[in-house]
């Protein structure tokens, strides 16, 4: 009805774009609230990143048991799990995948579990940097690595009997009171 | 003490982290953490030198302190130290450290890069790894240049290991996303396109991960791909779900892997290729035929994986959008998920099948859904997934659906979240407005948003509706009506107030015939609610109370005593005040002639893209929302859709805000009220100044002339065969321009010196000018309106000729006016089949023009499309088989006339050159338009 204008060029743009799926951080944080882990695959400020973390960590404890496991959140999708008192937790972009994020959080899960044999809470305050490690050989940049758990375990356990060997006569050492 | 397993982990960091949760308060937190700091900072400042240990633990405790919220400001060094090490586990520390606390400080990324370097040289798969985990992790722009070009070698390599190679394909693709200029293309992108064969699964998964990102920014370079793709994606699928082995996972074979190949697919348009292309098509089926099978597990993690890939592949057919019965079933398949017992699948359904909704082809299978979204929408628990449910009304909504889905959008918005009623608002505005098949049902549904949700009715909404009741006879009275009536309402959301404020200042007159609602009434309707409203809302009614006096002369007296009332013409807010002040003064002094003519009726606004559809627009994010206006494709008819052009505005300069808003002047025609036809003598012809008229052609706005004493702006709008011109005369000068004269001649009557003052009559347009103000103040700038209409097609644009004394000198100046006959098109849209045939039916010779150019612009595609536009025509985007070209579709609407218009430019930009062809019935309308537009490029 109107005269031509930039509008029509606006709306054009209404084609699809398909990004490469990208998630932008992952969480881990207790039921009190208390941050366990916290990866960044996108750069952030530290005061950007506690502002995120904050936000989103009330916004997701919020919320009821039965309820769904997607939210939109700012311009991002945000998927989340709870297992016993952790909650793990992912930020995807919009056209990502929610239901393979989704299980990329079980997976990892699985992985801990394995690794530190029925993992709890304290698994991960104390052995934070293992914690770190296996995400890594899990996911990096945010996309899965390698999916095969017992890829990912055999390359954690190589490490640690790499750790084992160098460790073993300094822990002797440690005990006799160089802490 | 808590049972720490493996690996055998440092002491001294248990304990500080044990020591740490017992801390019974922050304080005593802050000062266990203040003490530990102290202790390591003595450590590394402290005399012995350190051992790797050691170094390792006290980094790795100040790595806890970090997380645990404080801030670290040393032990950076300590950590880059330890990448040196030759013990792993030290190494995996500093690596770590660094990761996580890295910042751009060059001169440690130096050093780290150094350690990165040592490490991918060593040959070494788990140092290696270590350094591209690093990378991957930091990924800052000092990193790629560095390692940019060496990574893509170590991912091609032979003799690379597998787990080395996963780690290279994702550490590339995340440089690639941060620094995308420094990442080299070349030989390797061809070798990395086979990985998609490699035998370790793993690997294939990593670099499906990067080659989709790269064929994002370079599709022709990574084509060969999808063949590739076709083929594992196949196998997956077709696999029993043994034969994966590790990477089957609940009995769902590669899901990761397969949502992956599904995704670098979607960067591509359906295969060409006959055989490749059912190869797809049966992995589609099967995947769609998996979901129908029984469940090889309960576990919540098989359905999930089985249906990511799932909805992988619906996202999949729906981009495709070309195979009928894979949309239909995907439809189907979706359909049972909305009443699925999993609410994550009730709310990926709904979501997906808002994309499903804008496909031609399946739209009519989504709206066969209706009753159980709507039922979605009152009965889900999660307001996220009520939320997607609105969404989704949104998108499947039509002509044959609006009314029940406006209806049941706004009885949820009762009860709402309101967290989403402004949304909700906006999307029931929209599409009252756009399926609205009689006004009144739009009026009364915006009207009901008002009741129901008033506080999240937004300017643009109440904007909107009265725009359209100005624009449409036919609703006016009835409009009048219902306002009248819902003002009755003892409390009343302001919103209602100023859109009845508005309508009945306009349009009372049309209800003022029954004595239930006299001028008398109404007026003391209106003025009830006055003292309760916001300034904005009091400046409005003023105005609303000065049209009053306009249309009923025998609540003058009435109106004037409360214009006269200390609490108006004293009123504290100066605008009200102002406001008060010129309305009675313009009550007591004007004729009725004159209030007539500056009190006239609002003229129809220019049909322009809805302010509320930008606003929606704007919250959802482009490309978020699907656009009901534009991405269903073409089934519903061409017309409906092609409704919106030109972009948002929401400025105060257009007359319409203006009226409202408290920023500007009142709306007193600075122009009219002093109605002096200047009595000058004709002036000598001068030269025609038409420097700036091409660059009109395409815009409708700007400046026109302009010399050291006076400056010449236009804004015009231009609706089917009527425009009308706003003519700004600045006045440069500190002195006062006298005998100011402005008017309107065709070049031939000028040629004939024949001039009249204000009205000019040539045979193929008319062009009406509304005398000026004979003085222009020193710095200030008056307006001219002029009306123009365009009878028949022409040639010849119209002169504006002024005259006025600057320090006792004449000036005259005569500047050639841009309107042209492109100026009177509406674009049309049409889908390819409809714009070949007409092409053909204007076939003759005489119908077609065509010019071959040389481009005086940069040849810029986007401005091209601009430039298009802005003549006035339709982008039919598809429509030429070759992308590159531009091809447009209008009609030009003349008085006696309509003359179709299609047109095609081909740019090659090789050469440097246009081909511009234009067919329409008339010839003299193909050439002048030819004309016009060849000058543009």
């Amino acid at each position: 009805m109107c005269r031509g204008g930039v509008g029509r060029l606006i709306s054009s743009g209404g084609e699809k774009t398909v990004f490469s799926s990208k998630m932008q951080f992952m969480l881990l944080f207790s039921r009190q609230g208390k941050l366990r882990l916290q990866k960044w695959y996108v750069p952030l400020s530290d005061k950007e990143k506690k502002k995120i973390t904050r936000e989103l960590v009330q916004t997701v404890l919020a919320r009821k048991p039965k309820m769904c496991s997607f939210l939109e959140w700012r311009d991002l999708k945000i998927v989340y799990k709870r297992y016993a008192s952790l909650y793990f937790c992912c930020a995807i972009e919009d056209q990502d995948n929610e239901l393979i994020t989704l299980e990329i959080i079980h997976r990892y899960v699985e992985l801990l579990d394995k690794y530190f044999g029925s993992v709890c809470e304290l698994d991960i305050i104390f052995n934070f940097e293992k914690a770190y490690f296996i995400l890594d050989e899990f996911l990096l940049g945010g996309e899965a690595q390698e999916t095969s758990k017992k890829n990912v375990l055999k390359a954690i356990e190589q490490a640690d009997l790499l750790q084992e060997e160098a460790e073993t006569p300094r822990s002797v050492l440690e005990e006799i009171g160089l802490t | 003490m808590p049972a720490v397993s493996k690996g055998d982990g440092m002491r001294g960091l248990a304990v500080f982290i044990s020591d740490i949760r017992n801390c019974k308060s922050k304080e005593a937190e802050i000062k266990r953490i203040n003490k530990e700091l102290a202790n390591i900072r003595s450590k590394f400042k402290g005399d012995k030198a350190l051992d790797g240990y050691s170094k390792k633990k006290y980094v790795c405790k100040l790595l806890f302190i970090f997380l645990l919220g404080h801030d670290i400001d040393f032990g950076h060094m300590e950590a880059v130290n330890l990448l040196s090490s030759n013990k792993y586990t030290e190494k995996q520390i500093g690596y770590l450290f660094i990761s996580v606390l890295v910042n751009s400080n060059s001169d440690l990324i130096r050093l780290i890069n150094n350690g990165i370097k040592n490490d991918l040289a060593s040959r070494n798969p788990t140092f290696m790894n270590l350094a591209l985990h690093c990378i991957a992790n930091v990924g800052s722009r000092e990193m790629a240049e560095a390692f940019a070009s060496q990574i893509p070698n170590i991912l091609v390599a032979g003799d690379t290991m597998d787990s080395v190679k996963q780690s290279a394909a994702l550490c590339l693709l995340r440089l690639n996303r941060m620094s995308p200029d420094l990442v080299p293309m070349g030989e390797w992108t061809a070798r990395v396109v086979h990985l998609l064969n490699d035998q370790h699964l793993g690997v294939v998964t990593a670099a499906t991960s990067l080659i989709t990102n790269l064929a994002q920014k370079s599709p022709d370079d990574f084509k060969t791909a999808v063949s590739l793709a076709v083929a594992r994606l196949s196998r997956i699928v077709t696999s029993a779900s043994i034969d994966l082995q590790d990477y089957t996972y609940y009995f769902v074979a590669a899901p990761w892997l397969s949502v992956k190949l599904l995704r670098l697919l979607q960067c591509y348009p359906p295969p060409e290729d006959a055989a490749l292309r059912s190869r797809l098509t049966e992995c589609l089926e099967t995947i769609l035929n998996k979901a129908q099978e029984p469940p090889k597990s309960k576990k919540v993690q098989h359905s999930n994986a089985k249906n990511a890939i799932l909805f992988e592949a619906i996202s999949l057919i729906i981009l495709h959008d070309s195979e009928p019965t894979l949309l239909v079933r995907a439809c189907n398949q979706l359909g049972q998920f909305l009443q699925h017992r999993e609410t994550n699948l009730r709310y990926l359904a709904l979501e997906s099948m808002c994309t499903l909704a804008s496909s031609e082809f399946s739209h009519e299978a989504v709206k066969t859904h209706i009753d159980t979204v709507i039922n979605a929408l009152k009965t889900e628990r999660d307001v996220s997934v009520r939320q997607r449910a609105v969404d989704l009304l949104y998108a499947m909504c039509d002509r044959s659906n609006a009314k029940q889905i406006v209806a049941e959008m706004l009885s949820y918005l009762e009860t709402a979240d309101y967290s989403i009623r402004e949304e909700i608002v906006l999307k029931v505005a929209i599409l009252a407005e756009k399926y609205a098949v009689d006004y009144t049902w739009y009026v009364d549904t915006i009207l009901n948003l008002i009741r129901i949700a008033g506080d999240y009715v937004s300017e643009e909404v109440w904007y909107r509706v009265i725009q359209i009741v100005i624009n449409r006879d036919e609703v006016q009275g009835y409009a009048a009506k219902t306002v009248f009536e819902a003002l009755q309402a003892p409390a009343c959301h302001e919103n209602l107030v100023k859109v009845g404020g508005y309508i009945l200042g306009e349009f009372g007159n049309l209800i003022a015939g029954d004595s239930r609602s006299s001028p008398l009434v109404q007026f003391n309707l209106l003025h009830s609610k006055f003292h309760l409203c916001s300034v904005p809302t009091r400046a409005l009614l003023l105005s609303a109370y000065i049209k009053f006096i306009n249309l009923f002369p025998e609540v003058k007296t009435t109106i004037q005593d409360v214009l006269r009332s200390d609490s108006q013409l004293r009123n504290a807010d100066v605008e009200l005040q102002q406001r008060a002040v010129e309305y009675l003064r313009l009550s007591c002094i004007a004729s009725t002639d004159i209030l007539a003519t500056v009190l006239e009726e609002m003229p129809p606004f220019p049909e322009r893209e809805s302010s509320i559809l930008a606003k929606l627009k704007k919250k959802k994010g482009p490309g978020h929302l699907p656009d009901i206006d534009d991405a269903r494709r073409n089934v519903n008819g061409s017309t409906e859709h092609s409704e919106n052009a030109e972009a948002p505005k929401t400025g105060s300069n257009h007359p319409f805000t203006d009226l409202m808003s408290v920023n500007s002047p009142p709306p007193v025609a600075n122009s009219l009220l002093v109605d002096v036809f200047s009595d000058i003598s004709t002036p000598a012809p001068v030269d025609v100044c038409e420097e700036n008229f091409s660059r009109f052609v395409c815009k409708n706005n700007g400046v026109i002339f302009e010399n050291q004493l006076l400056q010449i702006g236009l804004k015009s709008e231009y609706r089917q065969n009527l425009g009308r011109m706003y003519v700004f005369f600045g006045n440069k000068t500190s002195t006062q321009f006298l005998s100011f004269s402005s008017s309107v001649a065709s070049q031939d009557s000028l040629k004939a010196h024949i001039l009249s003052a204000t009205c000019v009559l040539s045979p193929q347009l008319n062009v009406h000018a509304k005398t000026v103000d004979p003085i222009i103040e020193g710095g200030a700038q008056v307006q001219q309106i002029l009306n123009i209409e365009c009878v028949s097609d022409f040639t010849d644009a119209p002169v504006l000729t002024i005259q006025f004394r600057y320090g006792g000198a004449l000036q005259n100046i005569t500047v050639k006016l841009p309107v042209m006959l492109n100026k009177f098109f509406q674009p049309t849209e049409m889908t390819s089949q409809d714009f070949f045939q007409r092409w053909k039916q204007l076939g003759a010779p005489q119908q077609e023009v065509q010019k071959i150019f040389k481009a005086k612009h940069p040849m810029d595609s986007e401005v091209t499309k601009a430039k298009i536009l802005g003549f006035g025509v339709a982008l039919l985007d598809g429509v030429d088989p070759n992308p590159a070209n531009f091809v447009g579709a209008g009609v030009i609407h003349t008085k006696s006339t309509q003359v179709g218009c299609l047109l095609r430019l081909e740019p090659n930009t090789q050469a440097e050159m246009y081909r511009l062809t234009l067919r329409t019935s008339r010839d003299s309308v193909s050439q002048r338009l030819c004309d016009l537009l060849s000058d543009q490029f």
